[in-house]
This record gives structure tokens, C-alpha cells and sequence, in this order.
């Protein structure tokens, strides 16, 4: 089959259209360039009451919400999930990573958490601290500049705390807490664990006439049909378009490869139509992937040619090494002193935790590297499916029976309702070069495509940093006067440490350097093999900070968008 | 300013937003606002996921016998209670019914169990269970309702862990119907302005806010002016 090509001409390919892809979109397309979006999955609109699901009833869905379709339940916004029919990933080794991919406009923006934290400056060069891993070729104070505008442009909530290593941010003033949430702060200053106000990017004021404010309905994960929240497609390309933007939205195209000319430069991309199954190509002077870090380096490493025989960017064999996500653990407990709760008001809230624990301790006087933070959960949300399983477990705690039915379980399900909180710790682990996605060459995706097999392991680093999670979780609900619920994980279950992947954080598949042969771009996430080719998506973090990473990613896209403009005024790309 | 007045100006805000969108979207915003004033009847599937759920009613698992059971043995679990229908009554055998479609791993425990407790029914009482006298269904619905909590579930006796999938689902069902989010009380699901939990409930759970904490957080009378900053970081709009 012929490969159709196009006879436009763009100054910039942008493949993907998250986060990275988004903010490239809107810096490049204002500075009059002619863009070309590529994304994998359809275009997507919060307000296109077609494809809404904020305000929804769980009776609205025949199976009340349940997980079955969608892996965080039918009203999450993520169409795609851990697995993804005729797309499929393999593993080696016996190792388990487990990949999280949404494909639509805005990709996972429309769904995440929005807990928007900055990097500090140890996030940036922490070999310095402990030796392990590597620095960052840049500093925080190269960020900070954009993270300024990107706060300021996005909109986050929360506090000047002069935190370490919790830069302050132009901040717009956060929620007050929750009813559970006063329970969790008592609980843990108690054991002298600080807590402070969330730091998330749902617009509690005005910062545009563009843009709603947070009406309170806790469905961020819906995307919010009146933009009061972060996702890349209203908040980014959608404005861009509106101001004028030459872009062109090229939505279910699947990039297979970036091409490239004798002289080993990027001309552009190949990718597949899914609905008409074809293969098409298009021509630009500066192609930037931001697909997400595994797809990206995916991309790359399908972009095998004469002149880059090992796929594009990687003489150095780096791409796809280094992957890696944060830690994370969890465990809930029933608080006596929340139950028979009167739900005589909304505490809906936005979307998440309004406060939250930044990683508080030294690591000197600790037996692993690196931090955690605590988010919290709990309180009288909107009931969906699961709920009112076992409706009188808690019962237990009490002597009481367990079991039975009639129209006492009502009365059960009400008093415990609201009465269990639990606590996530979010950390950072190491990045290992073995830890990796490669090609498989046994396998392709529906479109032909070869696709990605994921090799990862956890080390005693992360196994000691969830086994300190569950101590302060035990700790501070002892404080709170609660009941564990499940017992404590073990050491034949790595203390609870889920599998990598399963946070949604996973980076470091394209890493930043100095050094073209430890590294795949250098401090401007440009190609140190091709330099009309950019990743802005999380592949190019050296390391993963205990900070979720969508807030650097906007801050580095950013950065390189302005350095590509500056770039093809010099007439060097 | 008051709760309602809050609500007031929050509304004001949400059509300013719609206004706005008119400009970018002009065929979408009119129904979005009333999407978001009222939730219409789709629930945002994509194609291959309405396809996915039409094709599954277009499917009967439980047949009229098995409804008829269904509908019995729930409305037992969660009945009438004068005040709040039953969850036969709120469309939970219809869920069930569905959800075994969904989740084709709950059909034998539910056919079965649904057999099991017409074998015994006709073996003690000489009627299908549907059909006995509601003291003789209590009597074959009590022993299974208490589960031995020191097994594993999945090592418990059918008829106990089948008792148990039909608690869950009825359950889960009502709550999450119209009626049953009513009963339960939960107020959300709708735009409001988050102002902070109410003194008689911090009151009831003897907890207080802190004053210093609360100063820092959002004016909800400030929520519609544009946010300004000074060079220091400060908000001073």
C-alpha cells in the first residue's frame, strides 16, 4: 500500500496532545507558525454534551459507573486504559510494568489528579544529595521562569509555605477542608508530619474571561465541560485556535515513524489513519514528539533509517532506558469519630484532596533514598458502584453481627457513610538504565505498527520507602483515633508497592544531558541526533522528583517551544 | 455575602463561561448549559461504547422465572420501608440482570444460587421461592446471610457466597439509584460554592478549624475577580 502524501507544508509536526503537545501547540501556533497536531484517539470537547460525563447519575449508566469499561469507572475522562484492544504491550523477563495510555485530544490531561507540583531545586540535581542516579543538566532556576507563566496562564491553587524544596508559585488561594481532612491534619502534626494546602490547578478564582471557575462538583477526573480545570485541549489548543492559530488537527492518526533525509534530518512523519486504515505522510521543518515518554520512545525506535540504524536518537542506546514512575502505596482505616455523619450539606469539593503532606524528612536519618508525599482521601461523595458492598463490615470493629439483610442495612450503610479515610504515598524512585521499554520484534498493534515490551523491576530503594509509608500511615491513624482496615502489607508484598506503571507518572525513556552518548536530548529536549526533532513530553526527565510530573512537563514545553521559534529565526533548525 | 447569594454570583460566572464558549463552539453551548443545568440522557459513550451497551440489552440472561426470583429475593434484602421504595421497586433486578451480562463471571453463582434456592425451597416447603410464604423465605435466607468471616470468601459454600454477590449488587443498585441517593442524604452532583464544613457539624465531630489556616483560603466573595499578583508571589486581587 502506497503511503499518501500530503502537499502541505508546516513549520511544525506536534505528535500527541497532552500536556507537552498542548503547551507546543499554543507557544508555536502564537508565534505565527503553521502547525500540524497529530493525535491517536478522536477529538474531544468536556462541553460537547455528546462526550460529557460531569453531573452524571450513576443510574445514568446501566452499570452504575462500574469499572468494567473504563478502568476508573464509565465517567472517567480517558478513553484507553492499562490495556487497549488491537494495541497491545508485552513484558520480558518476568517483569511487570503495567502502561496507562488515553487516546484523545488532551490525552490524559482530561482525567489526572491535577496536583500541580513544581520540581525544587534538589529534584533537579539530587546526585549531589545522595549519589545515586544522575543530576539534570538544568536547574530549578532555569524553570522557574516558566513555571511563573504557567501558573499564571493555567491557574493553581494553594499556598506560600516557603516549604524546602516545595518552590512557592503565583498561587490562587485554595479550598478550605474537609470534615475528614481536619481529622487528617490533627492525626499527623501529632507525629509532627506537616501538612499544608493542596497545590492544584482547578481556577477557585477568575483568571480569564475564557475560562469558568470551579463550581465545585469533585468530577475533575470528568474534565470539566466549563474549563475550570486543567486539560490540555480547553486550556491550551482550543484558546490557541481561538487566537488565530494556523493549526490543523489531524485527530485517530497513529504515528508509526518519524522520516528522515539523507542528511539524517527530520522531514516529517508517517502515520495510519484509523478509519480509513491508510498510511499518510506530512512534511515539516521541525518535528516535536509528545506522545508520552514510552510512546515517544517508541516512536523513536520505530524510526530506523540508513543514517539512524538503531532508530532515530539513539547512537547512544539510551532511549526507552531509565524508564520510571513513582511509587506508590496506599492504606485506608475507619474512623469511629466520622461515623453517623448528618449529610446535611455538599462536600463535594474539587476534585481531590484539598490538603495534602510534602515529603517532610532527611534522608540521613533513613534506610532509602529519595522522598514521598501523602495525599488523603475519604468523606460523603456520590455513591457509585461499589458502593454499599458489604454494607456492615465495619460492624466488626463493634462486636457486632456481620451480615443479615432487610431494612436495617439502610440504617448500617448511613451510619458508616463518610467514615473511612485512607492515604496514598506518592514517592520517587531511582532511575535505572535497566529498567526499560524496547521494540518487541514478535509483535505489532492493529495498525502494523511494532509495539513496546516493558522490562522493570523494583529495588530495595522503593520496597523501604513503601514499608515507611505504612508506618506513618499507621502511625498518624493511630492518631486519628482510627481502625486499619486489611493488615499491613508484608515483605513477600513488597509493603504494598504497586506495580510500576500504576501511578500514571512513568518518565526518563528519552533522558536530558550534556553528554550525547549517556542521553537522548540535551538541555533544550532537542534530538542530540537530528536537531529539527523535540520531546516535550516526561521522556526527557532525568529524574522523577516525588512530585508528579504534568506541571514540568508544561514548564519544559514551554521552554523548548521558545527556544524552537528562536532556533528557526537563526535559521538553525 | 450568604450561601445563596454565593450561588448566585457562581452561576453568573458558569453563563459567562457559556457566553464565551458560544464564540468557539456556537452548535454545542446552549445545549452544554443545559447538559450542566439538567443531565441529558446519554452519559457520554463513545461509539464503540454504546455499542458495546446496546448490544447487551439487546441480550436476556435471567429468564421470567429468574426475574420473578430476582425481584422477590431483593425486595427482601432492601424492602419497603413506608418511606423509601424497595430495590425491586428502583430497578435493581434490572441492574443485576444487566450486570450479569457486563461481568459474565457472576452468571453461575447467580443462576446457580438462584437454583440452589428453589431446590431447597421445594424440598422444605414444596413451593419455588418465589413463591413461598415470606416466613419460610426467611427461614433459607437467614443461615446464608451471616457469612463465617474466618474463610476466605471464595472458600465459603455457594449458597452463602451467592447470598452475599445479591447483597453487594442490591446494595450498590439502590444506593446508586435516584431513590436510593435520596435516602442516603448525599447533597453533591450539582454547581455549588464550597464555603467550608458547617460549625454544627465540626460542632458534632468536635474539630474546629484553624483560624490562621482558614484566612489563607479562598474569599468566595472574591471568586469572579480576576486574579492579580505582585512580584513577591502575593494575590492581591
Amino acid at each position: 500500500m502506497q503511503i499518501i502524501e500530503s502537499s502541505k507544508q508546516y513549520d511544525v509536526i506536534i505528535v500527541g496532545s497532552g500536556a507537552g503537545g498542548g503547551m507546543a501547540t499554543k507557544v508555536l501556533s502564537e508565534a505565527g507558525l503553521k502547525i500540524a497536531v497529530v493525535e491517536a484517539g478522536p477529538f474531544f470537547d468536556p462541553a460537547n454534551p455528546e462526550q460529557q460525563t460531569q453531573l452524571k447519575w450513576p443510574y445514568q449508566s446501566p452499570r452504575r459507573g462500574a469499572g468494567t469499561q473504563r478502568d476508573f469507572g464509565d465517567f472517567d475522562m480517558a478513553y484507553g486504559g492499562w490495556e487497549i484492544d488491537g494495541e497491545p504491550y508485552t513484558r520480558k523477563d518476568g517483569t511487570q510494568f503495567d502502561w496507562f495510555r488515553s487516546h484523545m485530544l488532551g490525552g490524559r490531561t482530561n482525567h489526572w489528579g491535577r496536583i500541580s507540583l513544581r520540581f525544587g531545586p534538589k529534584d533537579f540535581k539530587h546526585k549531589d544529595v545522595d549519589g545515586l542516579g544522575d543530576n539534570w543538566p538544568i536547574g530549578y532556576e532555569d524553570v522557574a521562569p516558566y513555571y511563573d507563566k504557567v501558573d499564571k496562564l493555567i491557574g493553581v491553587f494553594g499556598t506560600k509555605e516557603n516549604f524546602d524544596n516545595e518552590p512557592n508559585g503565583y498561587f490562587l488561594p485554595p479550598p478550605k477542608p474537609r470534615l475528614h481532612e481536619l481529622f487528617y491534619i490533627k492525626g499527623a502534626k501529632k507525629s509532627g508530619v506537616p501538612v499544608i494546602p493542596s497545590r492544584m490547578s482547578m481556577l477557585t478564582k477568575r483568571i480569564n474571561n475564557e475560562r469558568g471557575v470551579c463550581f465545585y462538583c469533585g468530577q475533575c477526573s470528568r474534565s470539566c465541560s466549563v474549563y475550570a480545570d486543567f486539560s490540555a485541549g480547553s486550556c491550551l489548543i482550543f484558546p490557541a485556535q481561538k487566537n488565530g492559530g494556523q493549526i490543523d488537527l489531524y485527530v485517530n492518526s497513529m504515528v508509526r515513524e518519524v522520516l528522515t533525509n539523507d542528511e539524517g534530518k527530520a522531514t516529517g512523519v508517517s502515520f495510519v489513519n484509523k478509519e480509513d486504515r491508510k498510511e499518510y505522510s506530512l512534511n515539516a521543518k521541525v518535528v516535536v514528539l509528545a506522545a508520552s515518554a514510552c510512546s515517544s520512545a517508541r516512536i523513536l525506535l520505530n524510526s530506523k533509517s540508513a543514517q539512524h540504524p538503531n532508530g532515530l536518537g539513539n547512537s547512544s542506546d539510551v532511549v526507552g532506558r531509565y524508564l520510571h514512575d513513582s511509587t506508590g502505596s496506599s492504606r485506608s482505616a475507619f474512623i469511629p469519630d466520622l461515623m453517623n455523619r448528618k449529610p446535611s450539606y455538599n462536600e463535594d469539593g474539587v476534585g481531590g484532596m484539598h490538603v495534602y503532606t510534602p515529603w517532610w524528612l532527611d534522608n540521613k536519618n533513613l534506610d532509602f533514598p529519595r522522598g514521598y508525599h501523602i495525599e488523603v482521601w475519604g468523606g460523603m461523595g456520590m455513591p457509585s458502584y461499589g458502593f454499599g458492598f458489604d454494607p456492615n463490615a465495619l460492624n466488626r470493629f463493634f462486636g457486632l453481627p456481620v451480615g443479615g439483610y432487610g431494612d436495617s442495612l439502610r440504617n448500617d450503610v448511613k451510619k458508616y457513610y463518610g467514615s473511612v479515610v485512607g492515604m496514598s504515598g506518592r514517592g520517587e524512585s531511582i532511575a535505572m538504565r535497566d529498567n526499560y521499554c524496547e521494540i518487541d520484534p514478535t509483535v505489532v498493534d492493529q495498525w502494523g505498527i511494532p509495539v513496546l515490551r516493558f522490562h522493570y523491576k523494583w529495588t530495595d530503594y522503593e520496597r523501604k520507602q513503601a514499608k515507611h509509608m505504612h508506618e506513618t500511615f499507621e502511625e498518624i491513624i493511630h492518631n486519628m483515633g482510627g481502625k486499619l482496615l486489611g493488615d499491613a502489607p508484608g515483605a513477600d508484598q513488597d509493603y504494598g508497592l504497586l506495580a510500576p506503571g500504576r501511578i500514571i507518572h512513568e518518565v526518563g525513556t528519552t533522558r536530558m544531558g550534556d553528554d550525547p552518548k549517556q542521553s537522548v536530548v540535551n538541555r533544550y529536549q532537542q534530538l542530540h541526533d537530528a536537531k529539527n526533532v523535540f520531546v516535550v513530553d516526561a521522556g526527557p526527565f532525568v529524574s522523577q522528583a516525588d512530585k508528579n510530573p504534568t506541571w514540568t512537563i508544561l514548564a519544559l514545553s514551554w521552554r523548548t517551544s521558545e527556544y524552537i521559534i528562536d532556533q528557526l529565526k537563526q535559521q538553525n533548525i | 455575602m450568604d450561601r445563596r447569594e454565593s450561588l448566585k454570583s457562581l452561576l453568573a460566572g458558569t453563563a459567562g463561561a457559556g457566553l464565551l464558549l458560544t464564540g468557539c463552539n456556537p452548535e454545542l453551548s446552549e445545549e452544554t448549559q443545559q447538559a450542566i443545568a439538567k443531565g441529558t440522557s446519554n452519559y457520554g459513550r463513545t461509539p464503540k461504547e454504546a455499542a458495546h451497551d446496546d448490544a447487551l440489552n439487546a441480550q436476556q440472561f435471567f429468564n421470567e422465572h429468574e426475574m420473578s426470583s430476582l425481584s422477590v429475593l431483593t425486595a427482601l434484602i432492601l424492602p419497603n420501608n413506608g418511606t423509601h421504595k424497595s430495590a425491586a421497586e428502583v430497578g435493581v433486578p434490572e441492574f443485576i440482570e444487566f450486570m450479569a451480562k457486563e461481568v459474565t463471571s457472576f452468571q453461575l453463582t447467580l443462576r446457580g444460587g438462584l437454583a440452589w434456592l428453589d431446590h431447597a425451597s421445594n424440598t422444605h416447603f414444596g413451593v419455588a421461592f418465589k413463591d413461598a410464604p415470606e416466613a419460610n423465605q426467611h427461614e433459607l435466607l437467614e443461615p446464608i446471610s451471616y457469612p463465617d468471616l474466618d474463610l476466605p470468601s471464595r472458600q465459603r459454600p455457594l449458597e452463602v457466597q451467592f447470598f452475599s454477590l445479591v447483597r453487594n449488587l442490591t446494595c450498590t443498585g439502590y444506593f446508586t439509584s435516584e431513590e436510593g441517593i435520596k435516602d442516603l442524604g448525599y447533597k453533591g452532583n450539582q454547581p455549588n460554592v464550597w464555603d467550608g464544613v458547617p460549625q454544627e457539624v465540626l460542632d458534632q465531630h468536635r474539630v474546629a478549624y484553624d483560624s490562621e489556616w482558614i484566612a489563607r483560603c479562598v474569599d468566595q466573595s472574591q471568586r469572579n475577580i480576576t486574579a492579580e499578583w505582585d512580584d513577591d508571589k502575593n494575590l492581591i486581587t
